[in-house]
């Protein structure tokens, strides 16, 4: 009997390492395989210059590339001060059942998948302004950033003790101030993280653009018009069946991989320094 | 930190007086921008329910509540309902929960209970960082690298000795519901297993320490006292991963095939409300073909209200509020 049962802890112990491993893996088989697969295709011409018709070779992501940090650049303007005000007014104005309505609304609205969030979109400025856009991916991605925001905003203002805002208070320094100038500083790490995280996550969207940035052959033409995106164009040219674009959806995903990479490795400093 | 903000106003009382200066109407303004900002986000939520309803309504007073429950999709003829992408959306998310729910409860167990210090944060941080990973590169893995996995050797092997079951009959063609349900599978893990992981760390000691003094395994206290403490927490993480299921559109529109078909096979190609959407935007044409989609996307909006409604409510409960409920 005793023996079954040490048996029977020993294997689901293993089983239960085994999982973690797996999960682990899965992330080593799906990395490992786009970098190993991509990396030897990316040159200079490759970050540089607009993509080629199709049969004729070279061409590059330039345009993406470009096009990528416009979009999320639009999505920072409109979505961090959004997600932040919205977070200083939870943690330090909101009465308890305000804050808890204003929570519930950020964790619901993350949960919103982003393919609706960019139909949304399509209905409240495309249709509006006649034509796909800049302006309207960039407002889908500071949809989906704002949230993200807020709630790790709200969280990390949580965690400044009272005392000092209480120090700030009775110096007689009103109360906004005493936000900007003592607790926000002293969130600054957790909000940064916040930032960071929604940063990242927009970087990658794909299926919000779809209906709002649409994607383009062509470099920046202004706010008002269609622009190309790193993930648009990989999804492009990964259905496409063409070999030579397919390997460029390689290249190009290793270009996101790595954006991402370096935040996460970021974040995890920042709030590795926090907890210590 | 207290002793920094009284250095610096002592050393520096110009600043002190330039804090206390523009005072009431700076509060007025500030709180009442953080105000509007917290509304927007919550209108946001709503215009959201009410700008798709208007945006679908060619399609919804077209074909009423039947567009639920009509199987054709034929954009020639203008004819649409939801059910096949409805069917599919289900069996992907259902297949995906199957092989992610043991296996995301299993390596939470670990990380919270079992492996090392060392381990436990390399490993947490790891399957965070699978949950970084953008969507499109998942489908884009899928398509090049386990599509033809699930062709040769998974469905040749589930065809060749579980065939008499209808899941595993039909040509092999490796793009399907099964391709989907297994990348899907893969992206809902790591959200799954941190959240679980964080609301198994809550379980107290006492609760654990009590069943080990009484001479039980370690396996036991996790199965007998571990777990069904943390029952409703873990439930609302695997439907907080249901919810991600539900809505994820790349990966699965990259894999499955979109096809228009409700298959009782595995095998076969299917598409999801999501992918169809994905899929079928750009090449739509007309009012009614467009407005049908953007009621998919009513639809799945929906459903994933729904959903997260409820997950976010257990998490809640078993975390007093702490918990995002995201691998943050």
């Amino acid at each position: 009997m005793t023996g079954l049962r040490k048996a029977t802890n020993a294997m689901m112990l293993s089983l239960c390492g085994l999982s973690a491993l797996l999960a682990v893996a899965a992330l080593v088989a799906i990395l490992g395989y786009t970098i190993s697969k991509g990396l030897p295709a990316i040159s200079f011409q490759f970050l540089t210059s607009l993509p080629q018709p199709v049969g004729e070779t070279g061409g590059g992501v330039g345009n993406a590339i470009v096009g990528t940090l416009l979009l999320v650049g639009l999505a920072c303007v409109f979505g961090i001060p959004l997600g932040l005000l919205a977070g200083i007014y939870v943690a330090e104005f909101a009465r308890p059942k305000v804050a808890f309505a204003v929570r519930f609304t950020a964790d619901v609205l993350f949960g919103v998948p982003s393919i609706v969030t960019g139909l949304f979109v399509y209905g409240l400025v495309v249709i509006k302004m006649q034509g796909y856009s800049a302006l309207s991916g960039g407002i889908a991605l500071a949809l989906i950033m704002a949230p993200i925001i807020a709630r790790t905003a709200e969280e990390s203002m949580k965690l400044v003790p009272t005392t000092l805002r209480e120090a700030g208070l009775a110096l007689g320094i009103p109360r906004w101030r005493t936000i900007l100038s003592i607790v926000l500083p002293g969130a600054l790490p957790g909000v940064v993280t916040g930032i960071m995280l929604g940063t990242a996550r927009v970087a990658g969207e794909t299926a919000p653009l779809i209906f709002t940035a649409f994607g383009s052959r062509l470099g920046y033409q202004g706010l008002d018009e269609p622009v190309a995106a790193l993930p648009l164009q990989i999804y492009r040219y990964a259905i496409s069946p063409y070999r030579d674009w397919q390997q460029q959806a390689w290249a190009a995903a290793v270009l996101l991989v790595m954006g991402g990479l370096v935040v996460s490795v970021v974040v995890r400093v920042l709030t590795r320094r926090r907890l210590h | 930190m207290l002793g920094h903000v009284k250095d610096s106003s002592a050393k520096r009382p110009a600043l002190l007086a330039r804090l206390k200066g523009r005072g009431r109407r700076g509060e007025v303004v500030f709180i009442a921008l953080s105000a509007l900002a917290a509304l927007t986000l919550v209108a946001l939520v709503l215009l959201m329910v009410y700008e798709l309803t208007v945006t679908a309504l060619p399609s919804l007073q077209r074909f009423g509540a039947g567009f639920i429950g009509a199987t054709t999709w034929d954009p020639v003829n203008e004819q649409f309902g939801a059910l096949t992408a409805i069917y599919g959306t289900l069996v992907t998310s259902f297949l995906a929960m199957v092989i992610a729910v043991p296996l995301s409860v299993g390596a939470a167990v670990f990380l919270a209970e079992l492996a090392p210090h060392g381990v436990r944060d390399a490993a947490s941080f790891l399957i965070e960082l699978l949950a970084a990973v953008p969507s499109v590169i998942y489908g884009l893995w899928g398509l090049f690298v386990l599509v033809p996995l699930v062709k040769h050797p998974l469905e040749a092997f589930l065809g060749d000795y579980l065939g008499f079951l209808p899941l595993f009959q039909g040509p092999r063609f490796g793009v399907g519901m099964l391709a989907g349900g297994i990348i899907l599978a893969i992206m809902v893990l790591p959200i799954v297993t941190a959240t679980a992981r964080d609301i198994i760390r809550m379980v107290p000691d006492s609760q654990k320490e009590a069943m080990l003094a009484l001479g039980a395994t370690r396996w036991e206290t996790i199965w007998k006292v571990v777990l069904p403490y943390a029952r409703s927490g873990i439930t609302g993480a695997i439907i907080l991963g249901l919810g991600r299921a539900l809505g994820e559109t790349m990966a699965v529109t990259m894999v499955i095939g979109n096809a228009p078909i409700i298959s009782a096979s595995l095998f076969s190609p299917a598409h999801t409300m999501a992918s169809q959407v994905a899929s079928e935007f750009a090449e739509a044409t007309g009012r009614l073909y467009i407005s049908s989609l953007i009621e998919i996307g009513l639809l799945l909006l929906g459903i994933t209200l729904v959903v997260n409604v409820l997950a976010r409510l257990l998490v809640w409960k078993s975390t007093g509020g702490s918990r995002t409920g995201e691998a943050v």
